[in-house]
């Protein structure tokens, strides 16, 4: 993991800096500012104008904007004379002088928190010398040789069959061929014992996400009490890749929304995933959300329905932050049960850069690397608070997923991979700027 | 810092140091490289306005339009010189000469009011009318010592004081350089 000094645990570096975007990091990130030294109200002046400039900037969604997250600090930064203080006269030198809205720019540009969510950071290559390297070589070729035969051979004979039973891809068609001869008939011939019919179902699509983890051999280790099938409630976790939701589903047959995709997926996603109840979304229109909303609000509702899971960030994120919750999953009144997941990345990266690769690329990469290891923890379920607004709520709960698998928060909204910040972002920007102008005009 | 820098070799980097006046050290424009490759997504050479608009950081600021045309087709040393202007090792008066060159948008070495205007039009938007801020500029022109009409140049420039501004410069890149990979 890619340890930088200074990111989480140094203070002193923060209260050196005078520039005005700093303690949004050191919000997001946890480190406290200390009281800097007494400046000339100039100083002071100008800083003010940057310090709201960015409290509302943060790239808060435009749904967010009155919860300014950064407010809190600028009180304990200022001294109480100082924000009694009259503003000053407008200078020439007040109008030429851009060089705060600049350096935001120019610090964008060098380096972005959004940006570096969803960087699949490469590991530290390590068989750079002459015994490594020889050893790293014969990793391949087990990993791809004999763990991921190419996927034809096995056609061919069938004592190759057997060996290959023995491996992944071979466990993974195994697998689907049972799997669909006992779906198939149950789903399409057994009508009229729904609950049964269900019931087999469910199994069925636990059993065939068990076998996909064992396809990549993996290792997952579950801790806390395991769901249990209440209505009411609702499983928020957060999410880097479509993997997460085989992990969950192989504990427990949960209903999920997704979006649709093209390919083998969109099939899958039509005729098995029916079946435990999943809800389909579209990220590209517009009115999608309020149906969306009333489908969920029904289904919690409903008490034989398997329960829902949500991934709030809306995309996958590289594991090492979380994105800006969505409000929906919180605004439901129901019980909000965290999941938090976290993948080793000593064996794999499992983020699922879905720009980069598809899908089944994805799962190739995976099934080629020795093993995939993740920790899963079942917090515990939280409900909202009164006098809560379910974005603070939203917080709340992405703060204690933070917290449990080590990712760091950032104040973007996920969606910002897809579409352009809201132009209103920009629109209070200038406008605290100009009254700011506007007030200092008035000053003889 | 990781070992991906085989693309830039030690000629590469001692190049763009020369050319941006050693404003930056070698593992800065070391690190400034892998965040061009990881901005320029289609390995052009050069990041186009798309690819700075995705990040929303950039794409929030006010002069992002105006900062873009300056910065549209910049190879990766052209690159590191525009953003020279932040570093800590850069004088005053070459900050100066930046941000003169920011308002100066016809490049002819002279600033007018109407440059003016238009930058603090994209400052403020639609928060303040148009007839305000001629109003607002006139009077601080005026009370400065120049006129309506007059044009400044980058002398001009120099004799307005903006030292303590420009500290937030100085700290805010130096910061930054540690987080890149």
């Amino acid at each position: 993991m890619n340890q930088r000094v200074g990111t989480d645990s140094s203070p002193l570096r923060f209260a050196a800096c005078e520039s005005a975007s700093i303690p949004l990091f050191a919000t997001f990130i946890g480190a406290r500012r200390r009281a800097p030294p007494a400046r000339t109200h100039r100083q002071i002046g100008s800083q003010l104008v940057g310090r709201r400039i960015l409290a509302a900037m943060g790239g808060l969604d435009s749904s967010s904007m009155e919860t300014d997250l950064d407010r809190p600090n600028i009180e304990e930064y200022l001294t109480t004379e100082t924000i009694r203080e009259v503003p000053k006269k407008l200078h020439l030198s007040d109008l030429l002088d851009i060089s705060p809205t600049l350096t935001e720019a120019a610090g964008a540009i060098v380096d972005d928190s959004f940006t570096r969510c969803f960087k699949s950071n490469s590991p530290e290559p390590w068989n750079w010398n002459i015994y490594l390297f020889p050893l790293w070589c014969l990793g391949v070729v087990v990993r791809y040789g004999i763990l991921f035969p190419a996927s034809f051979s096995w056609l061919v004979s069938l004592s190759n069959l057997i060996s290959c039973m023995f491996c992944r891809v071979g466990v993974l068609a195994l697998g689907w061929i049972v799997f669909f001869a006992a779906f198939l008939p149950v789903h399409f011939l057994i009508r009229g014992h729904d609950k049964w019919r269900r019931k087999i179902e469910r199994k069925l699509v636990e059993m065939m996400c068990s076998v996909f983890v064992a396809s990549w051999t993996g290792v997952i280790k579950y801790h806390g009490p395991r769901p249990s099938r209440r209505p009411q409630q609702v499983f928020v976790a957060n999410h880097t890749s479509m993997i997460d939701f085989i992990i969950l589903e192989q504990m427990t047959a949960f209903a999920v929304i997704m979006q649709k995709h093209p390919g083998w997926v969109g099939f899958i996603q039509k005729t098995i995933l029916e079946s435990v109840g999943c809800i389909w979304f579209n990220r590209t229109e517009s009115k999608d959300r309020e149906v969306v909303a009333t489908k969920i609000r029904e289904h919690t509702q409903g008490v034989d329905n398997n329960p829902l899971l949500i991934f709030p960030e809306g995309t996958c994120v590289n594991n090492h932050y979380t994105v800006m919750f969505k409000k929906g999953a919180f605004e439901l009144g129901c019980a909000v049960c965290p999941v938090a997941i976290k993948y080793n990345k000593i064996f794999v990266d499992a983020f699922w850069n879905s720009k980069k690769q598809s899908f089944t690329t994805h799962l190739a990469q995976l099934m080629t690397s020795w093993a995939v290891v993740c920790d899963v923890w079942y917090l515990e379920p939280q409900y909202i608070r009164p006098g809560e607004i379910p974005i603070e709520f939203a917080e709340r709960v992405r703060d204690m997923i933070s917290v449990r698998a080590g990712l760091k928060k950032v104040p973007w909204d996920g969606y910002l991979k897809y579409f352009r910040p809201s132009p209103k972002l920009t629109e209070r920007k200038q406008q605290i700027f100009a009254e700011s102008v506007l007030k200092r005009l008035e000053e003889k | 810092m990781g070992n991906t820098s085989s693309m830039l070799t030690q000629y590469d980097i001692e190049e763009v140091q020369e050319h941006c006046n050693h404003a930056f050290s070698q593992q800065e424009i070391v690190s400034l490289y892998h965040r061009f490759c990881q901005l320029d997504r289609n390995s052009s050479g050069f990041i186009t306005g798309d690819e700075f608009l995705s990040v929303p950081e950039f794409a929030v600021n006010p002069l992002s339009q105006r900062l873009l045309r300056m910065l549209d087709g910049l190879n990766f040393k052209e690159f590191v010189a525009f953003l020279s202007a932040f570093s800590p090792r850069i004088s005053l008066q070459q900050k100066i000469e930046f941000l003169f060159k920011v308002y100066d948008f016809n490049s002819n070495g002279k600033v007018t009011f109407d440059d003016i205007l238009s930058v603090l039009r994209d400052l403020t938007g639609s928060f303040i009318s148009e007839q305000q801020r001629q109003e607002v500029i006139t009077r601080v022109l005026e009370e400065a010592g120049y006129r309506r009409d007059s044009s400044l140049v980058l002398s001009d420039f120099m004799r307005v004081r903006m030292y303590y501004c420009f500290q937030y410069l100085y700290y805010k890149l130096s910061f930054r350089s540690l987080f890149t990979d």
